[in-house]
């Protein structure tokens, strides 16, 4: 048998048809839905009078417009297209007999915490969700990535997609990081190496000793950007870690099927000598705590080092870069570690896990904030409950930070969670576009561990002074 | 879905890179339960002033491009989130088909869903495009998707790759799931082989 990529073999796993010409239909295992991508792919089954095909494997739960404060119970904490929006989900979540999390379920959460956190999401799975980050579930060895709406649609009816197979790119990361040094470092370092088109047609599978010694948490943070850097798809083998983590979630497999799942799981690594049609190799020693400074993610450097000029660049990006400067207010030449900031967000589906919340609270110990507005959302109801159970949660609460319900939150500010045009925001979320978080919002992405650190000084800072 | 097959039409350049889901439709705009009516709050953000005013400079304000059809934008276009709500916006507004040198992947896919059809091409005939669309509503783009070309208003032509599948579905305005539902007989196959094999899945 020729050898064959991790990839590759999820992907020769599930074919279900394939034409003439190469173009597949990808058999979907588990098919993620939240409020805000989904409406109108129901919309479109009732006109068509089709079901769902798979209901079992169709996980539904409201994230984007939730609110995250304590009185959410109550409705009038939403506006009126939001609690549509929620309320759509409700109903299509019973009519079509989907799993359902509803905003009263402590499990409740963003759609890529709750799916690894209830064992939906197994290692060799394909996993598709309306919605880019999808690709945190890679992490898993699961072929992961988002999808449109008119794709979900598809899901629903047909349990497949269609597809062409992407091509296979390797990005190593050798070596062990430095102090300070996190997950959300490497994958933003990465999209600074290959730029946010340098993974596009690819699915990337990240491997080498800096991705082995992540825990689970740290490698969905480095999957979940993989769309950020133009990939479909992120990657990493499942190993032993990969098992325990999954081992005694309430949707892993049991018993006798425990372990076939687990023999097939240990067949799933990219073999010795398979083809890659691109390699990226980065010494996990040279990576350093980065932020980002424009409104690309790929706009990423060290803290130590200063903001550039729109000159050091070439082609169409020299006016992007200028026009990232004006928006981001910031002139060359000035440090990154003393811009002032006026707001802390941390969470996200990249960063809301209980690791990012143990790191960030590290920090804060003992500490108290030096911003406008700090806030914590975690990922999800169990995450929240874990982190008060831990002792987190008084240390954020004196610190003066938020400590809010669960739920997408800042990261897009869909949900009330907004704040003025012009402030500028440490946030640990994923992308710092123009206008994301709010019109004329200013964001700086960077690891919890940094985005405490900036919270306590005022400024963006390196968390290596405070360890 | 609405057939593609030519299209003669105003071009509008918008040579910035990196053009992402969330300037093509912020999100404030995806409370909808609906795809229509979307088309007023594309590029919301470099549109319309706080005050909700247009903005005179912005491109598609300017009265030579409000008609346009044809977007020519920088490279690696629609990078970000999977929202369709993007190119539902565009469609709404009244854009068929948008050129550059790339595309971010998923963005890609949802175009042909909706009718739209981007084109990549390389460096070269994009600019060559970019300096064609600079001339306002009198240049007049044309695209041939049987032939799979551009062609300038000077008569410049330009070949573009296309997947068959997606060629097909768009000439003919096809819809993926009918397509699929013929095909429910393999995916019975499939999942009941699928099932022997892994049925913890």
């Amino acid at each position: 048998m020729s050898p064959k990529t991790l990839y590759d073999k999820i992907w020769d796993a599930h074919v279900a048809h394939e034409a003439e010409d190469g173009t597949c239909l990808l058999y979907i295992d588990r098919h993620l839905v939240h409020e805000v991508t989904s409406p109108q792919a129901f919309e479109g089954l009732r006109m068509a009078g089709r079901g769902v095909r798979a209901p079992d494997k169709t996980i539904a739960v409201p994230d984007h417009n939730v609110p995250t404060t304590l009185d959410r119970a109550n409705a009038e904490t939403m506006t009126e297209d939001s609690r549509v929006q929620v309320e759509a989900l409700d109903k299509n979540a019973k009519d079509f007999g989907i799993h359902y999390y509803p905003v009263s379920d402590v499990r409740q959460g963003i759609v890529h915490i709750v799916g690894p956190e209830q064992g939906w999401t197994l290692p060799g799975m394909t996993v598709v969700c309306g919605d880019s980050h999808t690709a945190t579930h890679g992490a898993f060895g699961a072929l992961a990535h988002g999808i449109g709406t008119s794709e979900v649609e598809h899901v629903l009816a047909t349990q497949t997609l269609i597809q062409r197979k992407g091509k296979n790119m390797k990005v190593e990361i050798t070596g062990k990081l430095a102090p300070g040094v996190t997950a959300k470092d490497i994958t933003l370092s990465v999209i600074g190496e290959t730029g946010t088109a340098g993974g596009t047609g690819y699915v990337i599978e990240y491997c080498g000793e800096a991705i082995r010694d992540l825990s689970m948490e740290g490698r969905m943070t480095v999957c979940n950007m993989a769309i950020e850097g133009g990939a479909r798809a992120g990657l990493i083998a499942p190993d032993e870690k990969t098992f325990e983590y999954v081992q005694g979630r309430p949707h892993a497999p049991k018993g006798a099927q425990w372990e076939a799942a687990l023999a097939w799981w240990k067949t799933l690594y990219s073999d010795d000598d398979a083809h890659w049609d691109k390699v990226v190799t980065i010494k996990g020693e040279d990576i350093a705590p980065v932020v980002t400074w424009g409104t690309s993610p790929e706009d990423v450097l060290p803290i130590t080092a200063d903001v550039p000029s729109a000159d050091s660049f070439e082609g169409g990006k020299v006016g992007a870069a200028q026009r990232s400067l004006d928006y981001m207010g910031l002139q060359p030449g000035q440090k990154l570690s003393d811009i002032e900031i006026d707001t802390v967000f941390i969470g996200s589906c990249t960063n809301g896990r209980i690791e990012d919340l143990r790191a960030a609270a590290e920090i804060l110990k003992g500490k108290k904030i030096a911003v406008k507005r700090a806030m914590i959302v975690p990922g999800s109801g169990l995450v929240r409950a874990q982190a008060e159970e831990e002792g987190l949660a008084d240390i954020f609460k004196e610190a003066g930070f938020e400590w809010r319900l669960a739920g997408c939150s800042m990261c897009l500010a869909m949900n009330p969670d907004q704040l003025a045009p012009g402030e500028r925001c440490a946030a640990t979320s994923n992308r710092n576009f123009e206008g994301r978080q709010g019109r004329g919002w200013r964001t700086h992405l960077m690891s919890p561990a940094m985005a405490a650190a900036a919270a306590v000084t005022g400024k963006l800072t390196d968390v290596r002074e405070m360890m | 879905m609405e057939k593609f097959e030519k299209l003669t039409g105003i071009a509008a350049p918008m040579p910035l890179v990196n053009i992402d889901t969330d300037m093509i439709i912020p999100k404030q705009f995806l409370k909808t339960i609906k795809r229509s009516g979307l088309g007023v709050n594309l590029f919301d953000e470099m549109r319309y002033d706080d005050n909700g005013d247009e903005i005179p400079d912005f491109v598609l304000n300017k009265p030579q491009y409000r008609e346009a059809e044809i977007l020519v934008a920088g490279d690696n276009f629609g990078c970000g989130s999977s929202r369709e709500h993007a190119p539902w916006a565009l469609k709404d507004f009244g854009i068929k088909a948008v050129v550059s040198t790339s595309f971010a992947d998923i963005f890609y896919n949802n175009c042909f869903k909706n009718g739209i059809l981007p084109i990549a091409l390389p460096k070269d005939a994009v600019e060559v495009l970019m300096k064609d669309a600079e001339k306002g509503s009198n240049a007049r783009m044309t695209i041939d998707l049987e032939n799979q070309t551009v062609t300038s208003s000077d008569g410049e032509s330009f070949s573009f790759e296309l997947d068959g599948f997606k060629k097909h579905c768009l000439m003919n305005g096809l819809d993926d799931i009918g397509l699929t539902m013929e095909k429910a007989a393999s995916i019975d196959t499939f999942e009941a082989k699928a099932e022997q094999a892994r049925p913890w899945v």
